[in-house]
């Protein structure tokens, strides 16, 4: 009968060749795993005692591939605005520069819009690309944000004429949102579908929302990413509203108050019945 | 707010992964009849889609709650925090099976997003038994701990895998998840007897069979390589080996794992019905397995 999976005997001049603790040996292959021009650490074998060779790099290119891939999942858009090829050249450099800390990958990424913007050939050819990166992230952390009501349309009706000034809200655990020299909402649209946009070169902003189970992405008009940050803050609706229109004069204030109960970003504020 | 799903039992039964893509399919589907295993960091957000999915799964299914990022095999200290999010999960979902792997993921802070191997060695094991104890004191409940599938191995090594895996279980009392995938890849790879391994390997401490198909590469040498892919249908021998493994210890809790590559739902569930109906006839023929 063959011999189960066992060891490898040693050589005896083997010993010298790789340190002795798990800790030491498992910082080895971390920085073989990371680093393409070191070798595979002497411990590991393949077939029949052979050198490790091409096996090593199966977990070398498990590790790559698998976290570029997890890049391009949290960042779609930004992949097709840019290209499969640069997009994995980006994110080689991104993940070199900040090795992802969390164990969960849908948290990886964090870091990635502020890379994008110290990043020469994206700085020069493509500047936008940070802020979609902002607006995919926003996009993911609204999709796994803590569930929660939002605000009812019922909860302004209730409220008395003079009193709709004074009234605050919370911010709904998946609110957000993105403003933008350029126009990141026609780049996250067109990415999403797989198409690219040559020059966006309109100032936009989005407000991210998920009021049940979908993550909304909304365009927002003129004084629309004021007035909402305004309220997510925790300002009144008397004061977001003027400091939208001392923003952009032509503040639709029916439009904004349709969009304040249909988006979902704000909830119920601590004063009102739940 | 506490979620109390009816208690399922797995004996005997077949499962598949869950993915949210198959979700409308499943729920449409009048009779599935299986158990349903997902990677539990996949549920580790706050909330959203992904728990409202598996919250519909949980109140029609078993479910089985499959960690990969605990890196209990590697050398430094379990997250607390990622133990915390765990344990929330197995009190949230109160799934039928819990696993994790022999293999590692994150070292000096950084996640590695991979199951990298380990030698087996006595230093190796107090650290991978230290940690399977401290994952069940944290989820108040054993785990099964899944053997690897691996491309090379450690010159040092003084512990065969199946030797290994028999002391952890015995040190800390965990039972085993056995990869019939794996199995049979790490033999093709490293030039060893699948059978020899699974004669070699402590099944009485099965609580689960895990089968999935894998790919076909060469190493430097032009010998076969294979890759889990985990992104095809389970392959004839690796069949062979869950009915050898069947016919002696009797039905065993059995997920066909698919994660890439997704077939649509029927296809995956003819696959996980194709491992109950090996379950079932071999043990009508009067084969069981006193446990």
């Amino acid at each position: 009968m063959p011999p189960p999976i066992s060891c490898i005997a040693s050589p005896p001049w083997a010993a010298a060749m790789w340190r002795e603790s798990w800790p030491d040996q498992s910082g080895d292959i971390t920085r073989a795993l990371r680093d393409a021009d070191l070798p595979a650490p002497a411990m590991l074998a393949g077939r029949d005692g052979a050198a490790a060779g091409r096996r090593f790099n199966v977990y070398r290119n498990n590790v790559a591939h698998g976290l570029i891939e997890a890049l391009g999942s949290i960042f779609p858009a930004v992949k097709a605005q840019c290209g499969e090829a640069r997009f994995a050249d980006a994110a080689r450099l991104y993940l070199a520069a900040h090795p992802p800390r969390s164990r969960l990958v849908f948290e990886h990424g964090r870091d990635f819009a502020a890379f994008l913007d110290a990043f020469e050939p994206a700085r020069h050819t493509m500047p936008w690309l940070a802020d979609l990166a902002r607006l995919e992230r926003a996009w993911l952390d609204a999709y796994h944000a803590e569930d929660a009501l939002p605000m009812q349309p019922a909860t302004l009706a209730d409220v008395a004429p003079d009193d709709l000034a004074a009234q605050c809200f919370r911010a709904h655990p998946a609110a957000t949102v993105i403003v933008s020299r350029f126009a990141v909402h026609d780049l996250f649209e067109a990415g999403r579908a797989g198409q690219v946009i040559a020059t966006p070169l309109v100032p936009q902003a989005c407000l991210v929302t998920r009021p049940a189970l979908s993550v909304e992405v909304r365009l927002l008009p003129g004084g629309g990413a004021v007035f909402f940050s305004a309220l997510l803050s925790g300002e009144s609706l008397g004061s977001a509203l003027a400091a939208a229109l001392a923003a952009a004069p032509g503040f639709d204030i029916p439009a904004a108050l349709a969009a304040l109960l249909q988006s979902g970003a704000m909830c119920a504020g601590p004063d009102a019945a739940s | 707010m506490a979620h109390r799903f009816p208690s399922r039992s797995v004996r005997a039964m077949a499962g598949a992964s869950f993915k949210p893509q198959h979700l409308d399919a499943i729920l449409n589907d009048a009779q599935p009849g299986v158990f349903f295993e997902v990677h539990a960091e996949n549920y580790m957000g706050a909330g959203g889609p992904a728990h409202a999915a598996l919250t519909r799964i949980c109140e029609r299914h078993p479910v089985s709650l499959h960690g990969v990022a605990m890196s209990l095999g590697g050398p430094d200290a379990l997250d607390p925090d990622h133990l915390a999010r765990f344990a929330a999960l197995v009190q949230r979902y109160e799934p039928a099976l819990v696993s994790e792997h022999l293999a590692w993921s994150s070292h000096a802070d950084v996640h590695y997003n991979d199951l990298l191997p380990l030698p087996y060695t006595d230093d190796t094991l107090s650290h991978v038994c230290a940690h399977v104890s401290q994952m069940q004191d944290a989820i108040a409940r054993p785990i099964l701990l899944e053997n690897p599938s691996t491309y090379l191995l450690f010159r040092h090594s003084s512990w065969s895998e199946t030797d290994f895996l028999r002391e952890i279980s015995r040190r800390t009392g965990c039972g085993l998840l056995l990869d019939l995938n794996n199995v049979f890849i790490s033999a093709i790879n490293h030039g060893t007897s699948a059978d020899a391994y699974l004669a070699a390997f402590p099944l009485d401490r099965v609580g689960e069979i895990h089968l999935a198909g894998h790919d076909t590469q060469a190493d430097d040498a032009g010998l076969p390589l294979l890759i889990d892919t985990h992104d095809r249908a389970v392959p004839d021998p690796v069949w062979s080996l869950y009915r050898r493994v069947i016919g002696q210890i009797g039905p065993v809790p059995t997920l066909v794992e698919w994660d890439a590559d997704l077939p649509d739902w029927p296809v995956l569930k003819a696959e996980a019905h194709a491992a109950a109906h090996i379950m079932h006839s071999l043990s009508a023929m009067g084969r069981r397995h006193v446990a």
